[in-house]
């Protein structure tokens, strides 16, 4: 008869294993929870969301609790005497108490709200603070940073913030075609990007590492695959960053002939290369694509034949992607994948 | 009691033999021309039966794509057209018509009167929704124009401009949503007009209007509330239509035009649709646990007030779906703060239904176990309602899988565990036999295990940051497990509703006969036989009090003695 409890504490067990395991997965920073705030607006809207979710729970608890027993307690019996049960038409006190009650708790709430949302949207704008400009297209991102003079795309590189208000950094959001939504849920809630309208939220990340996101506005076909990634910078790693990418593009004459391509084939109607006559503005900035880690608006890694398979054919990864296949021969793929390469 | 009887129409057979008599053609053209309101009400009932189950079987194409990352079931675009047609499907040849169908066919009855107050009316617009339906569905055909067949609508059952302009939505399947929402918002306004007329002009003798049934009620609430919801949707669709083919600018970003207008008007409709859509939930829910409880509805003016100022209150709270455009902080606090106020009526809702059921003999039939069921639902999507409410909150929540499990948690653990108890509840009147019982449970309890799996899932892939509308994510996002167990959900589901499926066409010839009062309710529908004759009631009759019946049958102890 020993087997019984075993039996249980075995399936307890392994429960506990799959729970932890869970658990574990969500510590890893990859997960782009809101449950791991890592950024003060995140961090606010995390607290308020407990207050939140701690009241209404007391009222799930109550409200439910009377549902449960009122089932249990008067469902119909054999032992019931014949005929109906006592009619009872309404109580006007207890009616004036259940709207009293809950108009009560929502003055609770709202004040307790109103004073979050003008904590985050109305915080004042240091005059230190990072300004970078995100630009939504059918399906990447495009970062400018005027103050620097820089333009990326995709992977947004800020400083590590020290939790004070002086190095946050402050974005503005816009569009270039359909609606898209800004969402890194670890740094704070989301922000839609809308053209002819220019939005803005503020984030001042206080741990530095990577954090994923992705568009939260549906935008067209592609937009499951609208990823951003969001790089965190110590402050020396901010800067270095920064001198980087504001060097013109590499001239190395061993990919002359990549360039050649690049430049005679439509490549150079949507993208810019710095220091060339290349100066699109419809596809992503490629001056330095080498210090991006991904491809496609965070879709693959960037490696030689990823990028070599998404110049040849970018239906492979991202089916219904705006950039055309060029139908370049395979001579022509590899001269020009050998000259991105070295745009670093 | 002698001073009055309410007269029961037993002398006269239903279905009157005749009509079994023709052929096929003839009687399937006696339900093509009717203006009967009951012939029109199952229309529309079978009408959305047989979309709900298309939309269902979309919506498990969609979980089947999503249960696995990288899943290539369907591909990006497919999976986009999938999701607006099974949103707009629901929504517009689903929901609405459910509920106009029950209101077609019980108001009437519950008042006292032979039809609508304009039969022709009625049949007009049934065939106008129809159509709409039709038109919506025939762009899998014609949406690419005639050389290519497999096109829809894929730009969201809320369709925000720009993305509906040409130059983003080329081909004619944004045309043919829009034009299908027009004529169906047509033929919706058409059946609003009718119940709101019938309600007001047609009560039979005796029937004020706080001795309205609340079915009845709330219908007349809705009916009003669609009116007012309706006509914005229609006018925005034709400013599309306009900006399409006629060189308009209303939401042309690229000519000056602003998106926000689009989703400005959208929620004006859209926020009232969901009350439009939930409230005759209430409704049905006000008719079904007194009667199974064996107990009057606690507190029948609150019930009535608190409708009306839900239909108030929920055409002010639009923006809170808007919280992430980059609204003023005030603004953002105001629809915070209305929004939060819709939570006290429907307290007071729920609180009445728990008063109801104290001190009563509950029954747990069928339709009871779905209004149940919709109870602790409804709760629990309120409370999250009121978590979304929360404007720095719903910048994270927006978008994610969290608002589709809220929503899903109103628009199904609410709106369709409300629809079935309905079809569950009046089949015998409409029939004349009951729908089996042990399918019922087995229905039930399928259902809403299926339910919890996939909807209560939601909520947590929403916090774990899952936006809604993708149709692939990334195996490293920690969302695999959790998507799984929403598709397999969603599977059980499917396995219920084809339960109820098969439930409810075998009862029509296996079904035990029902009487004309099968679950010894109270309200003037139960009078008549089951179905009731063409022209509902022998007699028109007058009524003392709310519950018609229960005075009939407690001739010594008569409601109107005792109603507030």
């Amino acid at each position: 008869m020993h087997t019984v409890p075993t039996e249980y504490l075995i399936r307890f067990g392994d429960a506990t294993v799959c729970f932890l395991r869970t658990a574990t997965l969500l510590a890893q920073d990859r997960i782009p929870t809101t449950l791991a705030p890592a950024s003060t607006p995140a961090h606010q809207i995390f607290d308020l969301s407990i207050f939140v979710v701690t009241i209404s729970g007391g009222i799930f608890l109550i409200v439910g609790g009377l549902l449960a027993v009122a089932l249990l307690k008067f469902r119909a019996r054999k032992t019931d005497p014949a005929g109906e049960p006592a009619q009872i038409y309404g109580s006007t006190q207890i009616e004036l108490a259940w709207t009293v009650i809950p108009l009560l708790i929502v003055v609770i709430l709202f004040l307790t709200t109103a004073r979050i949302i003008f904590a985050i949207q109305d915080a004042p704008k240091p005059t230190t603070a990072l300004d970078v400009t995100v630009i939504g297209h059918q399906f990447w991102w495009e970062f400018q940073y005027p103050k620097y003079r820089i333009v990326s795309a995709n992977e947004l590189h800020i400083p590590l913030s020290s939790g004070l208000a002086h190095d946050a950094t402050f974005l503005k959001l816009t569009s270039a075609d359909v609606n898209h939504s800004f969402w890194v849920p670890q740094l704070a809630g989301k922000t839609d990007l809308i053209a002819n309208h220019v939005n803005s939220m503020w984030v001042d990340p206080q741990r530095p590492g990577l954090y994923l996101g992705q568009c939260a506005q549906f935008c067209g076909t592609q937009h499951a695959l609208m990823l951003l990634r969001i790089y965190v910078d110590t402050p020396e790693q901010f800067a270095a960053w920064i001198t980087h990418q504001q060097q013109p593009a590499r001239q190395d004459p061993a990919v002359a002939a990549g360039r050649r391509v690049f430049e005679t084939q439509a490549c150079m109607n949507c993208h810019t290369i710095s220091g060339t006559p290349a100066t699109g503005r419809f596809g992503p900035d490629l001056t330095h694509l080498m210090s991006r880690e991904t491809l496609a608006s965070g879709t693959i890694d960037n490696t030689p034949a990823n990028l070599r398979q998404w110049i040849k054919s970018p239906d492979t990864f991202k089916r219904g992607a705006l950039m055309p296949a060029m139908q370049l021969s395979d001579k022509q793929l590899d001269e020009v994948t050998a000259y991105l390469e070295t745009l670093k | 009691m002698s001073d009055y009887s309410l007269p029961v129409s037993t002398t006269i057979e239903p279905g009157v033999p005749a009509l079994e008599l023709d052929t096929f053609l003839e009687r399937l053209h006696g339900w093509v021309v009717t203006v009967d309101h009951k012939r029109l009400g199952i229309l529309y009932i079978l009408y959305s039966t047989f979309f709900l189950l298309i939309a269902g079987a979309e919506a498990l194409l969609i979980r089947l794509q999503l249960a696995d990352p990288h899943n290539h079931v369907l591909s990006a675009q497919v999976y986009n057209r999938f999701f607006t047609m099974h949103g707009t499907t629901m929504v517009f040849l689903v929901g609405m018509p459910f509920l106009f169908g029950f209101a077609n066919y019980i108001v009437p009855l519950q008042i006292g009167a032979r039809d609508m107050a304009f039969p022709r009316l009625n049949a007009f617009s049934f065939w106008l929704t129809a159509f709409g339906g039709l038109l919506l569905y025939y762009s899998f055909l014609g949406g690419a124009g005639l050389y290519g067949v497999g096109n829809a609508p894929d730009v969201g059952w809320f369709a925000y401009a720009p993305l509906t302009a040409r130059s983003f939505s080329p081909g004619h399947a944004t045309d043919y949503w829009a034009l299908a929402l027009i004529v169906s918002g047509f033929g919706t306004l058409g059946t609003a007009i009718n119940i709101v007329a019938t309600i007001i002009s047609m009560r039979c003798k005796g029937m004020t209007l706080m001795r309205l049934p609340l079915f009845t009620w709330l219908l007349l609430v809705v009916s009003m509330l669609t009116l007012v919801t309706i006509t914005p949707l229609t006018a925005a669709q034709f400013m599309l239509l306009i900006d399409r083919y006629l060189g308009g600018h209303f939401f042309d970003t690229q000519a000056g035009g602003s998106s926000l207008i689009w989703i400005h008007f959208f929620w004006i409709f859209g926020h009232p649709e969901v009350y439009v859509l939930v409230l005759p939930a209430f409704a049905i829910a006000n008719e079904i646990i007194p009667v199974f409880c064996r107990k009057a509805i606690f507190g029948y003016p609150a019930m009535v007030a608190a409708s009306v100022a839900i239909m108030f209150v929920s055409l002010g709270v639009w923006a809170h779906h808007m919280f992430t455009v980059g609204m003023t902080s005030v603004s953002n606090a105001f629809f915070t703060l209305s929004t939060m106020l819709v939570g006290v009526p429907t307290g007071i809702k729920i609180f009445n239904w728990i008063a109801t059921l104290w001190g009563g003999r509950i029954r747990f039939t069928t339709p009871m176990l779905f209004c149940i069921g919709f109870l602790f639902q409804f709760l629990i999507a309120g409370l999250t309602g009121i978590m979304l409410s929360v404007s720095p909150w719903d910048w994270q929540l927006h978008n994610s899988y969290f608002v589709i499990a809220h929503f899903h948690y109103v628009l199904v653990g609410a709106v369709v565990f409300c629809i079935f108890a309905a079809i569950y509840y009046w089949y015998p009147k409409a029939t004349g036999r009951l729908m089996g019982e042990t399918l019922g449970k087995w229905h039930f309890w399928l259902f809403t295990i299926g339910f919890h799996l996939t909807f209560d899932t939601m909520h947590f892939l929403g916090l774990l940051g899952m936006p809604r509308s993708i149709y692939t994510y990334q195996p490293d996002r920690g969302w695999s497990f959790l998507n799984l167990v929403v598709s397999i959900g969603g599977l059980i589901q499917g396995i219920a509703v084809l339960i109820f499926a098969y439930n409810f066409v075998v009862s029509y010839w296996r079904g035990n006969v029902a009487g004309d009062d099968p679950w010894d309710a109270w309200t003037l529908e139960w009078s008549t036989s089951s179905p009731p004759p063409v022209y509902n009631f022998e007699e028109l009759p007058e009524v003392h009090s709310r519950r018609p019946l229960w005075d009939l049958k407690h001739p010594d102890d008569p409601d109107w003695e005792y109603e507030l």
